[in-house]
């Protein structure tokens, strides 16, 4: 649904009669399926905006071409206009006007007739759950209301694909997890939605496949899942009632188990590939033995981890 | 394409004018510099326009009165940058900027609703004015309403295209005073031209509003057969379109 191929974007600024040249965005490769959720995960000012602008039609690239929808970005943005929906980072409605106006008005810029648009205006209102305040002045509404009003108007013309610059950026946990639910609803609709987002935890769970940047460059690619595992597999912590060096020495010689640590404070913190897999082994082995078994735990390792590995610094300092 | 072009434009004027209409205490407003410059300038200029051949104080609204209205479209013009930039920072034309709409329709739908509110707050100036003796033919009044309208885009455009190539609420202020100074001095909008001395009158000749207020106080005194009238028309429109042609330009370069 959407494919790129070294887009690149740099930004000249001049301060002192010095030209400075920033490379925002430095050659980027990216494939997203149709259906799919994509996520750009990275910090501020790594080029995730500017990748989302580019794609959206509203920065022109300076290298690389892109092909969104069947559509050629360079070639025939006009066109790729018409198969996208992009909602801004900082939304865009005006104060004294309702969102049922609003979801109109932007129908009918999309050229749909006006019994049309009000049709659909009505079914977006619906869907999105805007009816307790569909006819109020948007400055009334709450962070959350108006963000899932900004949704609404990104997908009125049923674009194939749907650009969403940090969704959920500055919103309660409430409105956030309700987001997440209108994003996977517009999934299982077949929009394929592409979104940028810093939360770890947003790249993680709503997010089907997802690209961390950093620099202007994708550094690792992948599911949330695959992306952890390659990383450093699943940490198994074991608690135990007594007979820790019989359980090292069992445990230890298994093949799925990576790396044996005896834990200062009791117990053992063993390395494996897959955590779900080895705990049932675990468990098997330890009882065969005889051995009692306090507690288990599985620690999988965080998004925040593959970033740490792959640039060096966590994301939650940068 | 001049039909989307045309329902466009519709679409986004009449979104302009109900925001304009919701919120009619910015009308209001903007009318309490004219007001204040109606009745509190105008009595000084009975004695100083004793050598044009006012003796009254209605002879010295008829020169005045439009002066004033000149200076509202021209400073409501060129003040109307601002409200693009707010548009342009909350968001608001990138939202439109995604969707197929024309992007002369954009700039155009919000220039039209900038000159609207101008002549509904000239009109009030001129409503209000009738009573002290403003005298002038209806007829007359529609050709000089025209004309300021053509005042009020031309002014409105060059705005834009300010606001477009400064992009900088703190720079944007400065500019436009900077500009709007000596246009609306340069037009004879206080005191008509023929006041001023030659080589003034030589510089006013190049500023197409200077022509502007001179057809709409020819056809505020009543002389529509003057060949000023159908100058100040001409000059008026062709820099309008002009300047209207260079925002959208610019705007389309910038609004992809």
């Amino acid at each position: 649904m959407i494919e790129t191929k070294g887009l690149s974007k740099s930004f000249r600024s001049r301060q002192r009669r010095r030209t400075t040249t920033v490379e925002a965005v430095r050659g980027i490769d990216l494939s997203v399926a149709e259906g799919e959720i994509f996520g750009f995960l990275g910090p501020n000012g790594a080029g995730k905006t500017t990748t989302l602008r580019m794609l959206a039609t509203l920065l022109t690239p300076d290298g690389g071409d892109a092909t969104i929808a069947g559509v050629d970005l360079r070639g025939n943005p006009a066109e790729v206009r018409r198969r996208i929906g992009y909602v801004a980072q900082g939304g865009g409605t005006w104060n004294e006007v309702s969102a049922r106006e609003e979801l109109v008005l932007q129908a009918r810029l999309h050229g749909i007739s006006k019994a049309e648009a009000e049709t659909r205006a009505t079914a977006a209102i619906k869907a999105f759950q805007l009816d307790e305040f569909a006819d109020r002045w948007c400055k009334t509404y709450s962070g959350g209301q108006r963000r899932r009003l900004d949704v609404a108007l990104g997908v009125i013309h049923d674009p194939k694909v749907l650009f969403l610059d940090e969704p959920t950026a500055g919103l309660d946990p409430q409105s956030r997890a309700h987001m997440w639910d209108e994003v996977r609803r517009l999934r299982r609709e077949g929009t394929t939605v592409f979104l940028t987002t810093h939360y770890l935890d947003e790249a993680d769970a709503l997010c089907d496949r997802i690209a961390i940047i950093d620099y202007g460059q994708i550094v690792a690619e992948g599911t949330p899942t695959e992306l952890k595992r390659e990383v450093s597999g699943d940490t198994v912590m074991v608690g135990l009632n007594g007979s820790t060096p019989q359980a090292a020495e069992l445990l230890g010689g298994q093949p799925y188990v990576h790396k044996l640590e005896v834990r200062d404070e009791g117990g053992l913190r063993l390395n494996v590939d897959s955590g779900e897999t080895a705990i049932p082994q675990i468990m098997r082995e330890l009882a065969a033995s005889g051995i009692e078994l306090d507690t288990i735990e599985l620690h999988r390792p965080s998004l925040d981890d593959v970033f740490l590995s792959k640039t060096g610094r966590s994301l939650r300092e940068s | 394409m001049i039909v989307k072009f045309l329902r466009d434009t519709w679409l986004i004027y009449q979104r302009q004018m109900t925001l304009m209409l919701r919120t009619p205490i910015w009308i209001l407003v903007g009318i309490a510099q004219p007001i204040t410059y109606l009745f509190l300038f105008t009595p000084f200029l009975k004695p100083a326009l004793a050598s044009m051949g006012a003796d009254s104080y209605a002879d010295a609204f008829q020169i005045y009165v439009p002066g004033l209205l000149v200076v509202m479209c021209l400073y409501g013009g060129l003040w109307a940058g601002f409200g693009l930039l707010g548009e342009l920072r909350a968001g608001i034309v990138e939202r439109a900027r995604v969707t197929p709409v024309s992007r002369s329709a954009l700039l155009l739908g919000r220039a039209l609703r900038d000159v609207t509110s101008m002549l509904l707050q000239a009109l009030i100036i001129t409503l209000m004015a009738l009573p002290f003796g403003l005298k002038a033919h209806v007829g007359d009044l529609v050709i000089a309403y025209i004309l300021l309208f053509l005042i009020g885009l031309m002014a409105t455009a060059i705005s834009y295209d300010i606001t477009l190539s400064v992009k900088n609420e703190s720079a944007l202020g400065p500019t436009i005073n900077t500009i709007a100074q000596p246009l609306a001095l340069l037009a004879g909008v206080l005191l008509p031209l023929a006041l001023a001395p030659l080589w003034m009158r030589q510089v006013a000749w190049w500023n197409p509003f200077s022509w502007a207020t001179d057809g709409v106080r020819a056809l505020f005194n009543g002389r529509l057969g003057d060949a000023i009238v159908w100058q100040g028309l001409t000059i008026t429109a062709v820099v309008a379109v002009a300047t209207v042609l260079i925002s959208a330009r610019l705007y389309n370069r910038q609004v992809r």
